[in-house]
Formats: C-alpha cells, structure tokens, sequence
C-alpha cells in the first residue's frame, strides 16, 4: 500500500518535471542565464509547486497524521548552519555546471539520452558517499 | 534559445505539489529527490520500497507522456566532462545540504522551514553566478 502510494506520487512528480520544463538542462541553465537567453519559465514552476503546497500542508497537518503512518517524518526546526549553506552554495555550483538538479535529472532517464546517465551515476556516486561520511561522524 | 512556457510550467509546477502532497497526506514524508535517493542507497536503513516505487513512477510518466505523444523539449546544452563534474559536486552539495530544489524548494519553503528558506537562496545565488562565470566569464 506504501509503495502504491510512493508509485502515485512519483508519477505526479515526473509528470510535473516533465511538463513543467524542469527535465530539459538547456531551459534550467536559461532560466539563471540573466546575462544571456533568460527564460523565466521556471520562475512560474516554482510558484505553481509552492502555492499548491503552501495550500495544502496546513490541511493535512490539520488532520495530526498521515494514512498509511503513525505520524508526521518533519525534519526538527533546526538553526542555519554552516553545513547547511556550505552544501546548498556547493549544490548550486554543479546545479550551474550541470544543468540537471536531482529531481530533474531521475525523470529525464525516460528520454532515453546517455548523457542523463552520466550525470546521474556521477550524482549517486556523490550522494552514497556523503551519506556514509555523515553517517560516521 | 528555450521558449517561454509560462502556463505549462505553472501546471507542471502545480503537480509537482500535488506530488508533494500526496507523500504528505500519505506517508507523511517530504517529496525531496535528494533524501528519497539516498534512501535506496547503501546501507538502507529502512523504507526502501516506498522509495524505490516514487523513483520507478518518477521515471515511468515522462515515457508514458512521451508514448502519448506529447513533446518534452530536451537539450544538453553542456559536455560530458560538465555532467560527471556537476553530478558529483550536485550530490555531494545537495546531502551535505540536507536537501535540493524538490526538498528545500517546494517542500520545505511551504513548510515556513527557515533552513529551506537559507538554502534556496544560497543554492539560486551560487547556481546564477556559476553560469554567469561559466557563460559570460570563460565563455564555456
């Protein structure tokens, strides 16, 4: 029942990806490119994921807990640390060499290029190994 | 040269927070790419299935779309030696930085998460100069 519903988000999330412009690296490195070919599109991306969730997580977290669990898995309100920008300011970085940011890049393996598995296999290499160094300090 | 696609992208936008609030509602887990990949990765603690269903169906609508016959635009407008440097430095970045567009961007800014906040603008910052110096500056 977990994986159905896991199966029917991920469906949402891909179709979302695609349609929304969010899969193709050419139209995300436009949409920074302020210098150059600036395609706002993904100015619009944001604000239709947003509203809709700033919309209805007030909703479900109204109802205490979610169908298929006990409860709610929230990271705890924690502070800005220095771990937190230096990895996002580093994500950034290969989010502009590359193109492809994670949930872009998983949807974009159905179009079937090579060059999707690159980034990927580089990407999994990149988070399986940060997640054994923190799991160890 | 990418179009301008306003609409489409509001509603591509719109289900992705669908997505995010169907995990929610359901397994009251945040939609983030980052976190669910790195729970299928070794060593799997616990919740592999879910995961690996949300990736299986993340992958499976762009082909059914495109079977359906509707365009996705797609260009990799950068070189393979870009996209082996910029996967490794987006994974790395992305869990160091507990999360990425999908987490931070959508999940965790609608969540009023102060470190969503932070990070989604660090990453929107670094992401805009890296292209501006890779573009406008070495002219890559």
């Amino acid at each position: 029942m977990k994986s159905l519903l896991g199966l029917a988000a991920g469906l949402l999330f891909g179709a979302g990806i695609a349609l929304s412009g969010m899969i193709n690296p050419a139209k995300v490195l436009n949409f920074f490119d302020l210098a150059g070919h600036w395609d706002p599109s993904l100015m619009f991306v944001m604000g239709g994921a947003l509203a809709t969730t700033a919309l209805g997580y007030p909703l479900i977290f109204r109802r205490g807990r979610p169908w298929l669990d006990r409860f709610f898995h929230l990271p705890a309100p924690g502070a800005i640390d220095r771990r937190l920008i230096a990895g996002s300011a580093l994500f950034g970085v290969g989010w502009g060499i590359a193109g492809f940011c994670p949930g872009g890049s998983i949807p974009a393996l159905a179009l079937g290029d090579q060059r999707t598995l690159i980034f990927v296999a580089a990407m999994l290499l990149g988070i399986g190994a940060t997640k054994n160094v923190l799991a160890r300090i | 040269m990418t179009e301008f696609t306003p609409w489409m992208s509001l509603a591509g936008g719109a289900l992705l927070g669908l997505a995010a609030l169907l995990l929610m509602a359901g397994l009251g887990r945040i939609a983030g790419m980052t976190g669910i990949l790195a729970g299928v990765l070794p060593r799997v603690v616990q919740d592999f299935d879910w995961r690996l269903a949300f990736l299986g169906g993340a992958v499976l609508s762009p082909w059914l779309l495109g079977i359906a016959g509707v365009a996705i635009p797609f260009m990799v407008p950068v070189s393979s030696l870009s996209l082996a440097i910029g996967g490794v430095v987006v994974g790395v970045g992305a869990t160091l930085g507990s999360g990425c567009t999908s987490g931070h961007g959508v999940c965790g800014n609608a969540r009023g998460s102060i470190r969503s906040v932070a990070a989604t603008l660090t990453f929107m910052t670094t992401t805009a100069i890296t292209v501006y110096v890779l573009r406008h500056v070495l002219g890559v």
